[in-house]
C-alpha cells in the first residue's frame, strides 16, 4: 500500500541528516577540550554547522506541522483515548516477548493506522514536545538577547542550555530506538525500502 | 489528582511552593538591589580634604571654568581641556578618595595662572611609590604585577616613550571593586581601559607611529564577534595568567594572543582562571551544582557537569545493551 507520500519521505530524509549533523555537532560541542581539540569535528566548525543546520532544522520542521495541518497525513498523529496505556502495553509486550513466540502482530500497518500505538505515542512525544522545546531552547541560545539574563542567581542561559542538551539527548536516544526498531519489518529492510518508494509490503 | 489528599492540604503546599519560589527570587533581587546600593553609595563620601580639593575642582571639575583675568580687569570663562577633567563623583568613589590633589600633585599648583614650568614636569608619582614595599598593600601584590607589566609588550616598546601605570590606571578615577557580582560591568569597564588607546587613535598617536587598528576586521576571524566582546575581557586572549597576582599584566604581543577555541571551550576553561578566578574560589565545593552553575554565566563547552554526563553514557549504553540481546533473541528464533 502507498503510505508514505513525496514530500513526508523528503522530509523524513531532510530531518534524518540534520539530526545526525547536530547530534555530531552537538556533541563535539559538549565534549572538545584542550587535550582533544577535535572530537569528531573541532569547536569552531562544530559551532558553525550546528547553527546552520538548526535553522534548516526549524525550517523541515514548519514544513512538518504545516503539511500534518493541511493535508490528511496529521490524523495518523492522533490517538483514540479510550484503552490508550493498555495499547501501549499490549505492543511493548509484542516487541519484547510475543513477537519470538510467533504472536500475530497486534497492531498491523492499515491505511487508517500507519503506526502502532507505541510507534505514535513516541512519535508525538519527539515531534509535538521535544522538538518544539528543542528549537526553542535552541533559538534562546543562538540569540542570548532574548533568553532571561538570570534566575535565583544564575544565568538564564544555563537554564535554556540544559532544557536543550536534555532534550538533545532525549531525541538522540529516540532515533537510536527508532532506527533499530525500523529493522523489525518482514525483512530487515523493508521499512528501509518503504521510506525511499513509498510503498509498504508487509 | 492526588487521590486521598484533600483539596485544602493541596491549596497549602501549592501556596508553599510559591511563596518559596518568590522569596527565593525576590531575595535574589533584593540582596543584589541592597547590595549595589551599599557598595556602590561612595558618592557620598566626604572627604577630609574636600574643602581644599574643591579649589582644583571649581575648575577641574567640569568643562568650563571661570576666572578673573587680571589683564583684562574681568571675569574670563573658558573650555577646560577635557583631558584634564575629573569628575567629583569619580574621584569621590575612586580607591584614592582618601587623598588630596596635592598629595601626589605639587603644592605650586595651588596659585593660578599655574607656573609654567609645572608644564615640563612628567607625571608625579608611580603606583609603586607609595604602594611599594607597603605591607598593608600586599594582598594587591603591586611588586609582582610591576615587574609582570615589565615583561609586557607595552613597557618594552613605550616606556621610553612614556607608557606607565597611568596610561591604563587613571589614577584619579581608579576602581579596584568595580563590577563585583555583575560580570557585564566589569567587563565593561576592563575593556574600556584597552580600547582608550586601541580604539581612539588621537590617544593612540601620543605613544606611537603606528597605523591606526581597526579592531573588528583584526578580529574577523572571530566568530561571533560581538558576543565575545561583551561577555570577556580583552585581557582574557592577550595576557598570559599568573597566578599569584590578582589580575593579569603580562600583555603579550598580538601573535600570542589565545587563538585556540577550546582553551576557553572546555572543561578546563582558561576562563576560571582569569574573569571567573574569585568566584570559582569562593565557590569550590564538590556536589552537583558546582559543574554546571559556573559563576552565573554560561560558555559553550565550559558547563560541562560530570554527574549528568554519566547518566547519559550510562543511558546509552543500556540501551544499546537491550538492542543487542534483542538482536541475539531474533536470531535464535530465526534458526
Amino acid at each position: 500500500m502507498y503510505l508514505y507520500p513525496k514530500w513526508i519521505r523528503l522530509w523524513h530524509l531532510f530531518n534524518a541528516v540534520l539530526f545526525i549533523i547536530l547530534i555530531i555537532t552537538g556533541l563535539s560541542m559538549q565534549y572538545t577540550g584542550k587535550d582533544n581539540p577535535a572530537y569528531v569535528v573541532g569547536f569552531a566548525k562544530a559551532v558553525k554547522w550546528h547553527n546552520a543546520a538548526a535553522i534548516l532544522l526549524t525550517i523541515n520542521y514548519i514544513v512538518f506541522v504545516t503539511g500534518n495541518m493541511i493535508t490528511k497525513n496529521g490524523r495518523y498523529y492522533r490517538s483514540e483515548r479510550k484503552n490508550y496505556i493498555n495499547n501501549l502495553i499490549r505492543q511493548l509486550q509484542y516487541y519484547s516477548f510475543g513477537m519470538f513466540k510467533g504472536e500475530k502482530k497486534p497492531f498491523p500497518i492499515t491505511e487508517k493506522e500507519k503506526f502502532n500505538p507505541l510507534q505514535k505515542f513516541s512519535y508525538v512525544l519527539a515531534m509535538y514536545v521535544a522538538l518544539p522545546l528543542l528549537i526553542i531552547s535552541g533559538l534562546g541560545l543562538l540569540f542570548p538577547e532574548i533568553t532571561i539574563k538570570n534566575f535565583l542567581g544564575v544565568s538564564g542561559l544555563i537554564y535554556t542550555d540544559m532544557l536543550h542538551i536534555t532534550m538533545g539527548f532525549f531525541l538522540s536516544v529516540f532515533m537510536l530506538i527508532h532506527i533499530y526498531t525500523c529493522t523489525l519489518g518482514a525483512k530487515p529492510s523493508s521499512l528501509f525500502w518503504g521510506m525511499i518508494t513509498g510503498y509498504h509490503r508487509d | 489528582m492526588f487521590s486521598g489528599m484533600s483539596f485544602y492540604k493541596f491549596r497549602i503546599i501549592i501556596l508553599f511552593i510559591f511563596t518559596f519560589i518568590s522569596s527565593a527570587a525576590s531575595a535574589g533581587r533584593f540582596g543584589s538591589w541592597l547590595k549595589e546600593n551599599t557598595v556602590q553609595d561612595t558618592a557620598s563620601y566626604v572627604s577630609p580634604y574636600a574643602e581644599d580639593n574643591e579649589k582644583c575642582f571649581k575648575c577641574h571639575g567640569q568643562s568650563i571654568y571661570e576666572y578673573t583675568n587680571e589683564t583684562l580687569g574681568r571675569q574670563v570663562r573658558e573650555l577646560m581641556c577635557s583631558d584634564k577633567i575629573i569628575k567629583r563623583e569619580d574621584f569621590y568613589r575612586s580607591n584614592h578618595k582618601g587623598l588630596g590633589c596635592t598629595d601626589c600633585h605639587s603644592y605650586d599648583y595651588t596659585t593660578f595662572p599655574h607656573p609654567g614650568e609645572l608644564r615640563m614636569e612628567q607625571e608625579t608619582f608611580t603606583c609603586l611609590d607609595c604602594h611599594g614595599g607597603d605591607e598593608s598593600f600586599s594582598q594587591y601584590h603591586f611588586e609582582a604585577i610591576d615587574k609582570e607589566y615589565k615583561k609586557s609588550v607595552h613597557y618594552i616598546r613605550l616606556a621610553k616613550d612614556g607608557f606607565s601605570c597611568w596610561k591604563c590606571h587613571n589614577p584619579h578615577t581608579y576602581r579596584i571593586d568595580v563590577g563585583k557580582g555583575d560580570y557585564r560591568e566589569k567587563i565593561a569597564y576592563d575593556n574600556a581601559i584597552c580600547l582608550n588607546c586601541h580604539s581612539n587613535f588621537n590617544n593612540f598617536q601620543l605613544l606611537t607611529n603606528r597605523k591606526e587598528i581597526n579592531i573588528i576586521q583584526k578580529h574577523d576571524w572571530l566568530p561571533n564577534q560581538a558576543a565575545h566582546f561583551a561577555n570577556v575581557r580583552c585581557i582574557e586572549c592577550h595576557t598570559r595568567v599568573n597566578d599569584s597576582i590578582p589580575v593579569a599584566h603580562l600583555i603579550l604581543p598580538k601573535e600570542k594572543a589565545v587563538r585556540l577555541c577550546n582553551e576557553c571551550h572546555s572543561q578546563n576553561s582558561l576562563l576560571m582562571a582569569s574573569l571567573y578566578k574569585f568566584e570559582s574560589r569562593e565557590n569550590r565545593r564538590n556536589g552537583f551544582f558546582n559543574a554546571i552553575i559556573l559563576n552565573s554565566s554560561y560558555v559553550i563547552g565550559a558547563n560541562r557537569n560530570e554527574y549528568l554526563n554519566l547518566a547519559s553514557q550510562i543511558i546509552f549504553l543500556g540501551i544499546f545493551i537491550v538492542i543487542i540481546i534483542h538482536i541475539i533473541f531474533r536470531f535464535i528464533k530465526k534458526s
